[in-house]
């Protein structure tokens, strides 16, 4: 398994934004969906560690999450937020950055290409990209650490059909060669089961339903 | 530069009609600031009065225990005052505090070992009350545009930390911005100085009939002595505060939501 949910609470100000939360992501794709509000990105958040849950328990590849090295943790499970969110300078200087953390080379031109990006990206600004630019050069610069897992939080929300279908496809080859594991948070169930194996259904910060694909949407 | 005049309090009383000037602008542009300039007028002379007979006290006693009493009492207070302008910023008060004491102890201790002014009361009472006000401005500004970046910034440092960054790496361009706010308004007036405006201590040395190359070369002393006491408190002061927006667990805090 690659991570266990057990009675996982969160509360932000005077809202629950997770209740009691227990479901299983196996290794593969995971598609974590639901409506607004029902406590996907934090939970997207909870499995990074960047931030912990009052309560209940959360264990990845069935250890503990805190009893990782949060930075050691963070560079194999590599958490690509909903809104972009680079550092100043070119494409290729994020990309460099993120690898040298993993402590790799970055690979630029192969990273945006996986990401859907034309390589000659690498030298712009990222002050001059659109948002669906700068949400696929996220994705590049992610792939930069190589990881092992990728946290996705609405990974197409900006992009026309043509972009999503190419990142779809850049996420279904990551996964079938590869080998890495995605947890997937959309609140298109159409995208859960494109890209999706396996589906933690959210709802009102609770885990409303767990289980494969098939059965979850069916 | 032992000259001295003798200022009475008619000439003092006199110059209130120029206070009195301020609140009729105030209360005809209904600027509400009427009560502020009477609070104003009556803490700066009920301060500066106490201040002139403590100052006078240290300088009988002529005693560096009272001078160090004194600058550590400015010290507190200082980081109390900035701590007012930092509210975004979480526990600030032991960051202004380290950060004002030791640009008071850098910059007083390099001017005395220097040669440039003797370890005595009536050198460091003045050039310490200077040090310390122009440090607790620069930290206080500092960590209010620190506080600001960091609830604009959140998404950009967490995206940074998400990539395994410890807090250090993803703050470390808001903590240059806001190191740079607290620095640039000393460093910009700097600049100008001599032709824009007459900085108050050449200002107060020529009117008590100083030698004018005398009043500059003191000025350009105390000028380039807060330059480095402005620098020294706002990366002390941001270098310290910026770690208390995150857990040990390099986690950004809530409060910057």
């Amino acid at each position: 398994m690659l991570f266990e949910l057990r009675d996982v609470s969160l509360t932000r100000g005077e809202r629950r934004v997770l209740d009691s939360v227990s479901a299983d992501v196996p290794i593969g794709a995971t598609a974590i969906v639901g409506p607004s509000g029902a406590g996907k990105s934090t939970l997207l958040r909870l499995l990074d560690r960047l931030a912990d849950p009052e309560a209940g328990t959360i264990a990845y590849r069935g250890r503990p999450l805190d009893s990782y090295d949060p930075l050691a943790l963070r560079r194999e499970v590599a958490l690509v937020p909903q809104l972009p969110a680079l550092l100043e300078g070119t494409v290729e200087s994020n990309l460099a950055y993120a690898a040298r953390l993993a402590g790799r080379e970055a690979e630029a031109g192969r990273c945006l290409r996986l990401a859907g990006l034309d390589p000659e990206f690498a030298r712009r600004d990222v002050a001059r990209l659109s948002v669906g630019e700068q949400q696929r050069a996220m994705l590049a610069r992610a792939l930069a650490q190589e990881p092992a897992v990728l946290l996705l939080d609405e990974p197409t929300s900006a992009l026309d059909h043509a972009a999503r279908d190419a990142i779809e496809a850049t996420l279904a080859h990551l996964r079938r060669e590869l080998e890495i594991s995605l947890v997937l948070v959309s609140h298109d169930p159409e995208q859960a089961r494109r890209l999706g194996e396996w589906v933690v259904r959210m709802d009102e910060g609770r885990a409303a339903e767990a289980g494969p694909v098939a059965e979850v949407l069916a | 530069m032992s000259t001295s005049i003798h200022v009475s309090v008619g000439q003092v009383a006199a110059s209130l009609a120029l206070v009195a000037l301020a609140a009729a602008v105030s209360f005809w542009r209904k600027a509400d600031l009427e009560r502020d300039i009477g609070v104003a007028t009556l803490r700066s002379f009920v301060q500066l009065t106490a201040i002139g007979y403590a100052i006078k006290l240290i300088f009988e006693a002529d005693t560096l225990w009272l001078v160090f009493a004194l600058l550590a009492v400015m010290v507190v207070f200082g980081a109390l005052t900035a701590r007012g302008r930092a509210k975004k910023v979480p526990d600030s008060f032991w960051p202004l505090l380290i950060a004002l004491a030791i640009a008071a102890a850098t910059t007083l201790g390099l001017v005395v070992a220097l040669g440039i002014f003797e370890a005595t009361p009536r050198y460091l009472v003045p050039v310490g009350g200077m040090v310390i006000g122009n440090a607790m401005t620069a930290s206080a500004v500092a960590l209010d545009r620190l506080g600001d970046e960091m609830v604009d910034s959140r998404a950009r440092i967490e995206a940074t930390l998400a990539l395994g960054a410890t807090a250090r790496e993803a703050a470390r361009p808001t903590v240059r911005r806001a190191l740079r706010s607290g620095m640039i308004t000393l460093v910009d007036s700097t600049k100008t100085t001599g032709l824009i405006f007459f900085p108050g201590t050449m200002v107060g040395m020529l009117l008590a009939g100083a030698n004018p190359t005398d009043a500059v070369r003191l000025q350009l002393i105390l000028l380039y002595a807060l330059l480095g006491s402005v620098a020294i408190s706002a990366l002390v002061a941001t270098t310290l505060a910026y770690r208390n927006f995150f857990t040990p667990a390099q986690q950004l805090l809530d409060s910057t939501e």
